[in-house]
């Protein structure tokens, strides 16, 4: 096996393989997490991504592959393993009748961190979740928002090379997951990796260098967000137009570059080119005559290529 | 490679310090270990009370007075403090165990604390430990406060070899409390609900306090001929009657008991005239031959419980972790 420090890998996964009776739940996947880098786990429940979380920690055996965290291997050396990595699973939970500094000095001594070390260590991790002025309180009281802190707060105290995070924003109002994915940006920039897996695509969408997309125990489609785009939408830049008193179908057939016009609903079209045309689609609405209201650079959004994809996906099927 | 000849690396008791320390003190801080005491100081001190309100009324001397306390049945009351313990120690031990592992289940907690430098054994050890010792402290104190009863009451210090039959009588209850602890920390590893957990716990102790006991004797008496001609044949159906009877760890713990505080026990079964020969009737038995009597009862406790704790072990490595 290479040697994943020299490559810049933290994770690399290869021919990974559960097998539950006869049905395959992760089907030879093959992964590589960089140093330092935001890593998205998409798909569909059920699509394997938390069994494939739970073999790189060594918490479910493998049926076959190999795994390389962090230059250990989580079948024979899981506590290596998770010495440095921090987990936060699906719905984390704590202990209720203990409070918050409890909690984590629990984890602490499971760690054998030093007592006197871990005191300063707990305190400064839960001021960087902005939990510190509960750091005494029972955990039964904490809303799930502040439970998914506290488990950032862990993985801070643990001082993890790498995060995973199943599903760290499910169940969370707007305002909970603004300020959860912020803590998630902050653990990279602490040189954290971190590994995220989750069915909400926009939220994810927004904090993840790279993503994978799973589906059936297999990896479909892996790279960032806009190669994933160009490779199910089909390359090119679409926008949005939004104009009145012209016939912008009309008006805008000459503009080089232009490939489709679509309307979408009232007084909208998407438009699809081969290169930039926001300047020269402005400047021919205006020149025909009609009130330009709204051009907009559509970003390629994770929504639209999973959608997408899974549709093809049906239809194939 | 099969995978089960992966071998892992690092101890797998690793982290057992830890989860030990934290489920005793939960344990001692519990609402429910509150509440197991006081059932412990009613159904404990009842029977205490008045076996010793008999005591002191006792004028004929008898060598072994501080022990009754434990054994003698008063007639307002047809129970003694070592039969109350008999039933008092499995709700004690199933009450601290039944929701050791399925709990952490139920509050999300298992997969993270796993995920922490720790193997599943050091986590199931810890829990049984953690455990054991609440029960033991328990134990010593509800011993200890007897003890000072007597002290008070009977206005007589226990000889030395009381003290040590009492103190020996005590490892065996603490080894009797083990068997259903690790029961119920079974049941807690293969039901998710707890309730369900606790309910086959307590069936299964009812099972074998109520049950049994008719169930062996309706056994040894159908496999029992339907005239018996001599006392071989007589000695031979009791042996399967005790047998049958010893499956039950609370006849097992009854055994050690009796052997422990009545030092005058020589054998559970009927004596042969063969082998009376030479006895002096109601003379005690020195300690160490006490010991020896009760040796097969103890190691029978302590290895009811390692394979019970064995087979909950099992069960736990092969659990899924995940919710």
């Amino acid at each position: 096996m290479s040697d994943p420090s020299a490559s810049g890998n933290v994770i690399e996964v290869r021919g990974l393989l559960k097998l539950y009776g006869a049905t395959r739940a992760v089907d030879a996947i093959d992964l590589d997490i960089r140093r330092g880098e935001i890593f998205g786990l998409l798909g569909p429940n059920g699509a394997g991504k938390t069994t494939t979380i739970l073999m790189l920690l060594g918490l479910t055996e493998t049926s076959g592959g190999t795994v390389d965290v962090l230059g250990f291997d989580p079948v024979r050396q899981p506590l290596e393993v998770k010495r440095r990595v921090g987990y936060l699973p699906d719905a984390v939970g704590f202990y209720d009748h203990l409070t918050a500094r409890e909690n984590l000095r629990y984890t602490a001594r499971l760690l054998a961190i030093p007592r006197r070390d871990a005191e300063k260590r707990i305190s400064d991790a839960m001021e960087s979740v902005q939990l510190a002025d509960v750091l005494d309180k029972r955990v039964s009281t904490f809303s799930r928002g502040m439970r998914q802190r506290l488990g950032i707060a862990e993985i801070v105290m643990k001082k993890a090379e790498v995060a995973i995070l199943d599903e760290p924003t499910s169940g969370l109002d707007p305002h909970a997951t603004f300020e959860l994915l912020e803590m998630i940006r902050g653990l990279k920039k602490a040189g954290v990796a971190v590994l995220i897996s989750s069915h909400l695509l926009d939220r994810v969408q927004s904090v993840c260098d790279r993503v994978a997309l799973f589906n059936k125990g297999k990896i479909a489609l892996m790279g960032t967000v806009v190669e994933l785009a160009n490779k199910v939408l089909g390359a090119g830049h679409p926008v949005l137009v939004e104009a009145q008193g012209v016939d912008i179908a009309g008006a805008l057939r000459g503009v080089e570059g232009v490939q489709t016009v679509v309307a979408v609903g009232e007084g909208g079209w998407r438009i699809v080119a081969d290169r930039d045309v926001r300047a020269a689609v402005a400047q021919r609405i205006v020149s025909s005559g009609g009130a330009l209201t709204r051009l907009a650079d559509l970003q390629p959004s994770l929504e639209e290529v999973y959608t997408r994809y899974f549709q093809e996906e049906r239809h194939v099927a | 490679m099969s995978r089960s000849a992966v071998r892992r690396e690092g101890s797998a008791f690793t982290g057992l310090g830890p989860v030990f320390m934290k489920e005793f003190a939960d344990h001692l801080s519990s609402a429910r270990m509150m509440v197991l005491m006081l059932f412990v100081i009613a159904f404990g001190a009842f029977p205490v009370a008045s076996s010793l309100q008999q005591l002191r009324t006792v004028t004929e001397s008898d060598a072994f007075l501080f022990l009754r306390i434990f054994t003698s049945a008063p007639d307002s009351l047809p129970i003694s403090f070592v039969f109350a313990l008999n039933f008092i120690i499995p709700v004690m031990a199933i009450g601290l165990g039944f929701d050791a592992v399925n709990s952490e289940f139920n509050h999300r907690t298992l997969s993270r604390v796993l995920s922490q430098p720790i193997y599943r054994d050091a986590l199931l050890l810890g829990k049984f430990l953690g455990g054991l010792a609440t029960l033991a402290v328990a134990l010593t104190a509800l011993w200890l406060i007897v003890f000072g009863a007597g002290l008070l009451l009977l206005g007589l210090p226990p000889r030395g070899v009381e003290v040590a039959r009492a103190g020996c009588f005590l490892v065996a209850a603490i080894a009797y409390g083990g068997v259903w602890l690790a029961a119920s920390l079974l049941f807690s590893v293969i039901f998710r609900s707890t309730a369900t957990s606790a309910l086959c716990s307590l069936g299964l102790w009812l099972f074998f306090f109520l049950l049994w006991p008719m169930i062996a004797q309706a056994i040894t008496l159908g496999l029992a001929p339907a005239q018996i001609r001599s006392a071989e044949e007589y000695l031979a159906i009791e042996q399967i009657g005790l047998v049958l009877a010893r499956f039950s760890p609370g006849t097992l713990f009854s055994e050690a008991v009796v052997g422990l505080l009545n030092p005058e026990t020589r054998t559970f079964g009927s004596m042969l005239p063969a082998q009376m020969r030479g006895v002096i009737p109601g003379a005690p038995l020195p300690l160490d031959q006490s010991l020896i009597l009760i040796w097969p009862q103890m190691t029978g406790l302590i290895a009811g419980t390692i394979v019970v704790f064995a087979a909950a072990y099992v069960i736990f490595q092969r659990e899924e972790v995940r919710a």
